[in-house]
């Protein structure tokens, strides 16, 4: 197991590598000069423009300047941004309620896709499950933002049982609508995930031994059916939370919420390059990282898998 | 040494062949399987490939008429949006903006005092193109990468398939969004483009699995030991074995192409807005989501019904492709 970790932790550097340089080349290789912009309709002098890029090593060739980044991210310190912001301070700023967003959205979907896909999986070709089928495709075919204002008009305007939008230092109760949307896409694939998982399962042959042994129905159904199905459901939910913290653009620009999502969205559009590179290299991290705990809480679930 | 060592029981009349010189072992009676009869039984019946075999288990599903009809009636409309409408959706007239449906405008007006039936027809065309577009694009890639990654192995392998975990590492709308906003010349074929540089990996990995499976089975060590070279044995025996699992997954990405696309022009760094498409009506509807939410709903429903005609034709053709599924 540790000779697997070590080597699964070996192989994300040259992903992270790779990820992180395909990013910045795409972002520091757009056309347009950010500096000759900063001063507004007067400009900025020669000299002034020459000393910002080398400030920001601007003036560098672009490997150098990629390798500069990469001590940056090595040793947290990203830099300041062309508004004097410290980056740390940006990603502190910004990540705290992204994370809550994606935790708030990844229980939502986990309680409630694997408890209506149990059922679903349970009574397979039952009316419950072809209703849990159509509405999980509907989920899944509906893009988030329109599920997004649909939840808004009626549950915020019309019912006024949740606020409308979230706005700066967001509650619980303000998070619960952005938290729904969210988990809207994935909550449908964890209900299928589930369903499929559970219905296979039934027709197992250690499930019907356990019948046979006389356990109660409940104690089948939650010690076999269920923690033998969990496995593809649980691999599913660890690498969505990655998805969850990078879908959150959407989410959070509906909601008008200062997460990851809106810092970017407007870096992006402004052409802040450091800060662009910066929050998706984070991102990009979040993800690797899930999806390395993915792979080992699979050798946890299943004792089947083992890592020679 | 006699003739025959092995003379079978009650078949002595049975005339046996006389053995060639240094034939020395047991040969079997001529009529003795009674192959003939084996072989009038199996020409007797059509052979049943997996296709035939998955088309005759489709053609029972109501939901494959159903999703079919859908995706007929929605590449119709994207292909001659003309025949469906006769108004220009671009022909905007301010004066009648936000005016509810009326005879010959069923829809009523957006907020430019644009035709909304005409543009939700018009609007067809931008999604199926791109969907389509982005699909063949990821399906060659992804294939001829997976495919060269699992069937070649060795540093092929671990070249190739650590370039996927780069490209796998970023996710789909992130990467797609810091393309489109450098982007200067945004077209169909761009927004295409984009997603499917980004979208590839799941079917690469997908191709992989299935190759690295299917190369082990005794028709492609039979292909070898024919003489046919490595090129060859994977164009047109493994390919063609390895190709259920990537249609599947093909149908269930068009889908999701049509909804990043959306999300790409909602977000207003898709198509530009001359284009007519539903993510761009949807954004445009966003601003009098208050007072006239159902302007919304048109453009909406287009992209969902389209999206959900792909994703259950998904779910048809995966259940008949999958014998493991249909048992049950």
């Amino acid at each position: 197991m540790l000779w697997y970790l070590g080597r699964r932790l070996l192989q994300v550097i040259p992903v992270f590598l790779g990820a992180t340089l395909l990013l910045y080349a795409l972002v520091f290789l757009r056309p347009g000069d950010p500096i000759a912009g900063l001063g507004g309709e007067r400009g900025l002098p020669e000299a002034v423009q020459e000393q910002i890029r080398a400030q920001y090593n601007l003036d560098q060739p672009f490997i150098i300047q990629y390798l500069l980044f990469l001590r940056g991210v090595v040793t947290l310190d990203f830099g300041v941004d062309f508004r004097g912001r410290e980056i740390t301070e940006v990603i502190a700023n910004a990540f705290p309620v992204t994370i809550q967003l994606a935790l708030m959205a990844l229980v939502i979907e986990a309680v409630f896709g694997i408890g209506f896909g149990l059922v679903a999986g349970m009574r397979k070709g039952g009316i419950f499950d072809a209703t849990a089928l159509v509405v999980s495709l509907f989920f899944i075919a509906v893009p988030t933002f329109v599920v997004g204002f649909v939840m808004q008009i009626v549950v915020g305007v019309r019912l006024g049982w949740l606020p409308v939008t979230a706005g700066r230092d967001p509650d619980f109760v303000s998070l619960l609508m952005p938290a729904m949307v969210l988990a809207a896409v994935s909550f449908a694939y964890v209900l299928r995930l589930t369903r499929t998982s559970v219905a296979e399962n039934l027709s197992a042959d250690y499930v019907r031994t356990a019948r046979a042994r006389g356990l109660r129905r409940s104690q089948v159904t939650g010690r076999h059916v269920l923690r033998n199905s969990l496995i593809p459901v649980v691999t599913f939910l660890g690498a969505d939370i990655g998805a969850l913290m990078s879908g959150a653009i959407i989410t959070e620009g509906i909601f008008n919420i200062n997460g990851v999502g809106g810092t970017l969205y407007d870096a992006i559009i402004r052409g802040e390059s450091i800060t662009v590179v910066s929050l998706t290299t984070v991102l990009v991290l979040v993800y690797i990282g899930a999806n390395l705990l993915v792979d080992l809480l699979y050798a946890a679930l299943d004792p089947r898998i083992r890592y020679a | 040494m006699p003739e025959n060592r092995y003379e079978p029981v009650g078949r002595s009349a049975t005339p046996t062949p006389a053995p060639r010189p240094g034939q020395e072992h047991f040969t079997a009676p001529a009529d003795e399987g009674g192959l003939g009869a084996v072989d009038a039984v199996a020409t007797d019946e059509t052979p049943t490939s997996l296709w035939r075999d998955a088309w005759h288990q489709m053609r029972r599903r109501p939901l494959f008429w159903v999703s079919g009809t859908v995706i007929v009636i929605v590449v119709l409309v994207a292909a001659f949006p003309g025949l469906f409408t006769s108004i220009d959706p671009r022909a905007c007239d301010l004066a009648r903006a936000l005016e509810g449906p009326q005879a010959g405008h069923p829809f009523g007006f957006d907020r430019q005092g644009c035709d909304i039936y005409s543009r939700t027809m018009y609007g067809a065309r931008a999604s199926v193109v791109v969907g389509v577009l982005a699909t063949s694009m990821v399906v060659i890639l992804g294939t001829t990468i997976g495919a060269i990654a699992g069937y070649y192995g060795k540093w092929f392998d671990t070249i190739l398939s650590r370039i996927t975990d780069i490209f796998f590492a970023i996710p789909l709308v992130l990467g797609a969004i810091v393309i489109m906003s450098i982007a200067t010349n945004r077209t169909s074929f761009l927004v295409a483009f984009v997603l499917a540089v980004f979208g590839w990996t799941q079917i690469a990995r997908i191709t992989r699995g299935t190759v690295l499976s299917v190369k082990n089975n005794e028709f492609v060590t039979a292909a070898k030991s024919l003489g046919m070279g490595r090129g060859q044995i994977l164009v047109r025996h493994v390919l063609p074995n390895s190709a259920a699992p990537i249609i599947v997954y093909a149908t269930v990405a068009l889908g999701q192409f049509i909804v990043a696309e959306a999300t790409l022009s909602f977000l207003g760094i898709g198509l530009p807005p001359d284009v007519v498409s539903w993510g761009g009506d949807i954004s445009a509807a966003q601003g009098a989501i208050r007072t006239d939410p159902e302007i919304l709903l048109y453009p909406a429903g287009g992209l969902a019904v389209t999206v959900l005609g792909f994703m259950m034709m998904g779910d048809v053709v995966r259940d008949a492709l999958d014998p493991k599924a249909r048992k049950r």
